[in-house]
């Protein structure tokens, strides 16, 4: 089962990775880092990760990890 | 389970001062993917500029060289020259390069230099507060050009890429952009070509990636991401303008 891992320190919540998600399964949250950002969290509730990796490609901060 | 997508060795597992969104640490995975592609980073020496840019000695796990704004070209002829078997990249913005650093890199180029230039497009001073830039686009709003640039009191946007396609020294030139996962994907393969020229010997490659800078143009990630595709790709067309080895 393929999956990703959001490093939620690494996260700045710009939303860029859900914007290019085919499966609309990145959403951002409403939890805080430690640096005040809203972070992006993996919600499969409307579609299951395929791990395309598009959402890693796409993030300024490395901050996405895939794994299939 | 296999590790699909993690970060390039090149890049130092540190946190950014980027603002969210900013195309810079794409930009920098994708530098730093291709230095693991070619295996580079023991022998790399790259040559930081001014601007955002600048803490790439921070980012990258490899020798950097800090320069004086726009003179990066300058000392990457330097340290090329002395040590040839050494790998010289610069990372240089706008501001840098397209303003202060015209000469340097007009005449690197123009000497066919045998380094490799990632020039980064954002039409904006980024570090210094958003100011007007030589390729900010017509009727953008900086705060320099509170009305938006008029091409009659401050010119045309420059389009760096076309102009240093014209000179004979330089082997390789292009235009990307990192906006949507098509572009920079291509941008990804562009950055490599030119690093292979490099390695290869053939000369001086140019890559201009084009990029946002969402807190001077006072926009989200999102939308400021949208504004590379709708605006700058119109004026600033993406394209591989020079190729001479056919890599």
């Amino acid at each position: 089962m393929p999956k990703i891992e959001i490093d939620e320190l690494r996260c700045k919540g710009c939303g860029l990775c859900a914007t290019v998600c085919p499966k609309k399964c990145i959403v951002l949250s409403e939890q805080i880092n430690n640096l005040g950002y809203t972070i992006a969290v993996l919600d499969e509730a409307g579609g299951a990760c395929v791990g395309c990796a598009l959402c890693a490609e796409m993030c300024p901060d490395v901050a996405i990890l895939v794994f299939k | 389970m296999q590790q699909v997508f993690k970060r390039p060795e090149a890049l130092k597992d540190v946190q950014t001062h980027f603002c969210p969104g900013c195309h810079h640490g794409t930009i920098h995975r994708l530098v730093a993917e291709a230095l693991d592609e070619f295996g580079l980073q023991k022998r790399t020496i790259g040559i930081a500029s001014i601007g955002c840019s600048v803490f790439l000695y921070h980012y990258f796990d490899i020798d950097v060289i800090e320069t004086p704004h726009g003179r990066a070209p300058a000392v990457a002829t330097g340290v090329k020259r002395a040590k040839p078997d050494s790998f010289v990249f610069t990372y240089q913005g706008d501001g840098d390069l397209a303003a202060i650093g015209t000469a340097e890199i007009i005449h690197a180029a123009n000497r066919g230099e045998d380094i490799t230039v990632i020039f980064v497009n954002n039409t904006t001073y980024g570090m210094t507060g958003g100011q007007m830039a030589p390729t900010t686009l017509l009727g953008q709003k900086t705060s320099t050009s509170p009305y938006g640039r008029k091409s009659e009191k401050e010119g045309f946007p420059v389009r760096v890429t076309e102009l240093l396609s014209g000179l004979e020294g330089v082997a390789f030139a292009a235009r990307t952009a990192v906006n949507t996962p098509k572009n920079l994907m291509d941008a990804k393969k562009q950055i490599k070509k030119a690093f292979q020229y490099q390695v290869e010997g053939k000369g001086f490659s140019f890559v201009e990636v084009l990029s946002s800078c969402p807190t001077n143009w006072g926009m989200n990630a999102v939308e400021a991401n949208e504004r590379v595709g709708r605006e700058m790709c119109e004026y600033f067309k993406l394209g591989v303008f020079k190729d001479t080895a056919g890599i």
